[in-house]
Formats: C-alpha cells, sequence, structure tokens
C-alpha cells in the first residue's frame, strides 16, 4: 500500500509538472481512441437497428396482430380490437385490409388491350386514414400530393418504390410505373373488379413494406375485397410509452385472442434476417472494437514506453537513492491510468451527450434505415472497462522494461 | 562498533571492450573508519569513480568483497541491496541529479517517504536538511529555479535527509565554479564534523586534501594513501 501510495505521490508531480500540451494531446489521442472503440460499431449496430426501429414504428407496432397460418383473415375482428383498446396499455392501434391489386397507368395508350401496358402488380391495404396515422404516423411520410380523408373514394396513395422515378429498377418479376403522377388518374385491379382511381398522395418510407403498398381507405376497400364483416388482415398497435409488450400480449392471450388471431411482440414478429443482421453487425462491431482496444494498447505503450525511456535517467536515480522498482512501475501505472480515465470521461460525455442526442436528432441516411448510434450505458461502461484493463498492462509492461535495466547504466545513461 | 564500517578486499571490475575485456579495478583493498573523510583521486580512468559506485553498491564487482556496517553486501538480494541504499546510504552525484517535476523539499522527503514516514514527519525531516544547507527559503522552488549551486546543495540535503552511515560523492564540484564549489566542500566539512562519514571522488587536490585521508588511484590500484593528521576531527 506504501508503494502505492508514492507511487501515486510520484505520478501526481510528473503529472502535474509535465508540459500542458503533451498531456492534452495525449488525453486527445485516448478521447479519439474511447470514440472509435465505441462510436464505429455503435454506428454499425445502429444501422441495422435503425433499419428495425423504422419497421416498428412505420409498419409493425409494439403488437402485430395478424392471421392465423390457415385464415385468410383476423376472425371477429371488431371483438378483438375492442379487446386490444380495452387494455390499460394500448395508446393506439390501426386495422388493416390487404388484398392483391394491379395498378395500370396510361392504360389508354395500350395498342392492344391484352398488352401489360404501363402496370405493376402488388399489395394493396385498406386504412382507417386517422387510426394509421396514429399508429406509424404515416401522414408524415408524402413526398407529394396529400394524405387520405376518412370520407375520401376511389383515392390512392402509392409507394415510391412502386414508380419508376423515385425506384429505377425493372425486371421480369418486379416491375414499377414509368408514368404515373399525382392527381393522374389510374386503373386498379381488385379481384374481378376494375375501377379507375386517382392517385392522391406519393410515401416514401424506410420500410420496404410500406414503400410497395397501395393504400385505400378501408371502408371502399372492404367493398373491393369484399369484406363487408369488417373482419382485417392485420392490426398494428403501440403501446403507452413505457409499456412492456410482452404483459400485454399475455393479457391478449388469457382474453382467448390467440384463438381467433397470432399475436407477436414486435421482436417475436422482427424477420430472421433481421435479427441475424443484427447479430452479424453487432458481431463487426465488436471485431472493429477489438482492433481499437488494441490500437489503444499500443498507443498507451507507445506513450509510456516513451515517457519512461526520456525519464530512464531519472528512473535509474530513483532506484539509486533507494526508491523499490515497484513504486517506479506503480507511478507509470498510475500516469496510463490517468490518461485513459480522462480520454474515457471525456469520450463518454461526447457520446452520450453530443453524438447519441445528434444522431437521434440528426439521423444518418442510409437507404433503408435512419442510422442511429447504438451505445447503452451497460455496453460503453464494459467498453471503458476493457480500455481500462488494456492501459494498466500497455502501461506496466513499457514501465517493467525500463526498470529493469542496470541502475548505474540508467544513471550514467550508458 | 567495527574498527571499520568500510571493508573492500580484493575487489575486481572489469568491462567488456570490444573482443577484450578492460580491467578497471583490480583486487583493490580499502578500508574506511567510521567518521572518517576520504577522497579519492586520481586521473581521468584510474577507476576512482567505478571503486565509488562499487563501495555505494550502485554495481557489483566481478570479485571480492564488500562488507559495510557489518554487512556482507555480496549475501543481499536486489531489493536488499535497495533497501540498504536507502537506510544507510547517501549519494551526491556531479551533475546533481534531482528529479525535475519535484521541487527542493520533494526531492529530498522522497527518501523518507520510502521509509515509511508520514508526509509530516518526512517533510519536516527535508526541511531540517534543506535548513543544513543553507537553503531553508528555497523549499518550493524547482530544480530548474536553482543555481547549480543551490541544486547541489538540495543534492546534499537529499542525502543527509535519511540520517545515512556514509555518505558518497562523485564529483561534487566538478560542475560548480570556485565560489560554489567552496560552499559545497564547506557543506561536507561541516557534516564531517558533526561525525558523518564521507566517502568523496575529487580531481581537485585542493579539495582532496582537506578531507581526513587521501586515496590516489593509477590504473585500477591504489598508488598512494596519505592521512592529514591535521585534519582529524577530534
Amino acid at each position: 500500500m506504501q508503494a502505492v501510495s508514492l507511487g501515486f505521490y510520484l505520478a501526481y508531480r510528473q503529472l502535474k509538472r509535465s508540459s500542458k500540451w503533451t498531456t492534452t494531446l495525449i488525453v486527445f489521442v485516448m478521447t479519439l481512441t474511447f470514440l472509435n472503440l465505441v462510436v464505429i460499431s455503435g454506428i454499425l449496430v445502429g444501422l441495422i437497428q435503425g433499419a428495425s426501429d423504422a419497421v416498428k414504428s412505420q409498419y409493425m407496432g409494439d403488437l402485430f396482430i395478424s392471421t392465423l397460418n390457415d385464415k385468410k383473415y383476423i376472425e371477429n375482428t371488431p371483438a378483438v380490437v375492442e379487446t386490444i383498446q380495452n387494455l390499460p396499455w394500448t395508446e393506439a392501434l390501426s386495422t388493416r385490409y390487404n388484398g392483391s391489386i394491379t395498378l395500370e397507368a396510361n392504360y389508354k395508350n395500350k395498342v392492344k388491350p391484352t398488352d401489360k401496358g404501363d402496370s405493376v402488380s402488388t399489395v394493396v391495404t385498406g386504412i382507417d386514414p386517422q387510426d394509421e396515422d396514429a399508429v406509424t404516423n404515416l401522414g408524415s411520410m408524402i413526398i407529394e400530393g396529400e394524405y387520405l380523408n376518412p370520407d375520401d373514394y376511389d383515392k390512392i396513395l402509392v409507394g415510391s418504390l412502386l414508380l419508376r422515378r423515385y425506384f429505377d429498377f425493372d425486371s421480369a418479376g418486379f416491375s414499377t410505373l414509368k408514368n404515373a403522377e399525382v392527381g393522374d388518374r389510374v386503373r386498379v385491379t381488385i379481384g374481378s373488379t376494375q375501377r379507375e382511381v386517382t392517385i392522391k398522395g406519393i410515401i416514401k418510407t424506410k420500410t420496404d413494406e410500406v414503400s410497395r403498398k397501395v393504400f385505400f381507405v378501408d371502408s371502399q376497400l372492404r367493398g373491393l375485397i369484399g369484406r363487408e364483416d369488417n373482419n382485417g388482415t392485420e392490426i398494428a398497435v403501440t403501446l403507452k410509452p413505457g409499456t412492456d409488450p410482452k404483459i400485454a400480449k399475455e393479457a391478449l392471450a388469457k382474453a382467448g385472442i390467440t384463438e381467433l388471431a397470432k399475436v407477436q411482440t414486435f421482436e417475436d414478429a422482427e424477420p430472421k434476417f433481421v435479427k441475424d443482421l443484427k447479430n452479424t453487425f453487432s458481431l463487426l462491431g465488436n471485431i472493429i472494437g477489438s482492433i481499437g482496444l488494441a490500437v489503444a494498447s499500443i498507443t498507451i505503450f507507445i506513450v509510456i514506453f516513451i515517457n519512461a525511456i526520456t525519464r530512464r535517467k531519472f528512473i535509474g536515480i530513483l532506484k539509486g537513492i533507494g526508491i523499490r522498482s515497484n513504486v517506479i512501475e506503480y507511478a507509470y501505472v498510475i500516469q496510463s491510468i490517468f490518461y485513459a480515465a480522462i480520454g474515457t470521461i471525456i469520450g463518454m460525455l461526447i457520446v452520450f451527450f453530443i453524438l447519441k442526442p445528434f444522431f437521434v436528432a440528426h439521423p444518418i441516411n442510409f437507404p433503408f434505415s435512419d442510422g442511429i448510434l447504438v451505445a447503452t450505458p451497460l455496453g460503453t461502461t464494459i467498453r471503458a472497462g476493457l480500455l481500462f484493463l488494456a492501459t494498466l498492462i500497455a502501461g506496466y509492461i513499457p514501465a517493467k522494461i525500463v526498470v529493469r535495466q542496470n541502475t548505474l547504466d540508467a544513471i550514467l545513461g550508458r | 562498533m567495527s574498527e571499520y564500517i568500510i571493508k573492500a578486499d580484493k575487489i575486481v571490475k572489469k568491462y567488456k571492450s570490444g573482443d577484450g575485456e578492460l580491467v578497471v579495478l583490480k583486487e583493490l583493498d580499502l578500508y574506511v573508519r567510521p567518521g572518517e573523510f576520504l577522497a579519492i583521486t586520481g586521473r581521468s580512468g584510474s577507476g576512482k569513480s567505478t571503486l565509488l559506485y562499487q563501495l555505494g553498491l550502485l554495481d557489483h564487482p566481478n570479485s571480492g568483497d564488500i562488507v559495510i556496517d557489518g554487512v556482507d553486501t555480496h549475501e543481499l538480494t536486489t531489493n536488499e541491496r535497495t533497501d540498504f541504499r536507502l537506510k544507510e546510504l547517501g549519494y551526491v552525484f556531479q551533475d546533481y541529479a534531482l528529479l525535475p517535476e519535484l521541487n527542493s523539499l520533494e526531492n529530498v522527503a522522497l527518501p523518507l517517504l520510502m521509509q515509511g514516514l508520514s508526509k509530516r514527519d518526512a517533510e519536516a525531516g527535508a526541511v531540517v536538511a534543506l535548513n543544513k544547507v543553507g537553503l531553508g527559503d528555497k523549499l518550493y522552488n524547482l530544480p530548474s529555479q536553482l543555481s547549480g549551486g543551490q541544486q547541489q546543495r538540495v543534492s546534499i540535503a537529499r542525502a543527509i535527509g535519511h540520517k545515512p552511515k556514509i555518505i558518497f560523492a562523485d564529483e561534487p564540484t566538478a560542475n560548480l565554479d570556485s565560489e560554489t564549489s567552496d560552499t559545497v566542500i564547506k557543506s561536507f566539512l561541516e557534516l564531517h564534523g558533526e561525525g558523518q562519514t564521507i566517502v568523496m571522488v575529487s580531481h581537485e587536490p585542493e579539495y582532496a586534501r582537506l578531507a581526513d585521508r587521501v586515496l590516489t588511484l593509477s590504473d585500477g590500484k591504489i598508488t598512494g594513501d596519505i592521512t592529514n593528521k591535521h585534519n582529524h576531527k577530534k
């Protein structure tokens, strides 16, 4: 204990009276190293997390109720909706009615009626515009035209991925409309029914499932697909903030809803490939983090080694006047801990008070995701702990190497 | 008390030099009495500093025995040698060898702290030592804020702060002007007057002859051993 105390005595004075610029530079390097450790992997994970969050907020909600595997729709949907609404945690829900649709633009210009023309086949969804907006904020995703009103008739919203000018891709299996604008009349075919409708708005989201859809007001679509019984295809539910979706799911199961529909939390319903991607990017983040940790260790090693080598003579003097080697080693380890601690603290402040809020306010605009910075307090603390451990070792080794040298050679500088 | 505080028998020190060996100390015998002020002189390369490093346990002779205050230093482990230097020996180096980031008080207090004294007691001991060398008003000055003579006196204060049995001084006036050198030598003479054993290497005859005894080294052997009886402390 006396050795540590005396090591601290020496380290404190060395730090206090060393060049302020040198200390600032070393701390700056440590801060960058810490940020490299946390931010790069955090953005990688955040890229996929952003995509996952987008699916949750723009499509599935906290709870996703869908048809049983052997059914085409959720039986007794009004009763299911009423049960969900009666849950104390429910904030909003939207019942959707899905079907298949073929959308045809410029159909009057076709040479032969049997020609394919400028058409696309996709999923059509009937929504209550207000309910859907409450759950997914769909109205805010309009990039051209206007959102639907509950009393709109023969008006549709078209996903941007169905339009060539937003998605320049065409194949035998997936086509896009070449020439369709807001206000254009297009012909829709749903089952055996054909109608002319007006494109009221175009939506663009980070979720492909949504951006490839056509939206009708539910009351009209139900008539077109023959669902006058109000039985929907899916229900997206948002819960009050802080609610554990599993509790709501269990409550619905107890109420017998699972007999009528599949009840899943967002985590349950999340596609497997998204989970795999999350794990893959997390692994990539850890690999990059490990490289960052190695870089940090080498940085500290070099800093302490240069510091010790340039002070070799004084280390010799300390040994010469009777200061034990371990005291001198502690002094250097404590200095390296100081550099790591200050660098880590500044790095943490930057992560949690500058970068995270910044990326929440200004996500990185990836094509399929609003990239955020994922840095949990626990994960960041673990990385800080690892950096600390690496620093301890990287500070100790060079000090040990220099301290082991012959005392007289060190004093005489030979 | 033993008759001799230092007994060195047949000390040999060799260094590698190219393909061969350079023998710096050749089976050298030396005995120092407690309270004696011994000056070691000789030409450059005669082995006087090398002898001081062997006696001061800063280096290991290739052969021979060194007994200090009854302790056979050959038997000591590395840590025991370090502790022995800390408790029993004091050093004054030619270039002062002060730690640049410690002020005068801290430089002198450091060996006392290592001995386990509290910070207050160590600093009190350091103040006494610094007052003794006339630097009571320079306690908080860093070495860079002191003149060469003042730095050497801090070095002496550090050497005496823990009341060692022997002080080893390696050319303590080599880097100083004559006036400052006189002040430093005066400090040694005062310490010697209080009964302190001192072994000093010097190539300046005017300072060497102030010691009780002057050893002259040449080519790794003692070629002269003069006792200045008039200098002997009563």
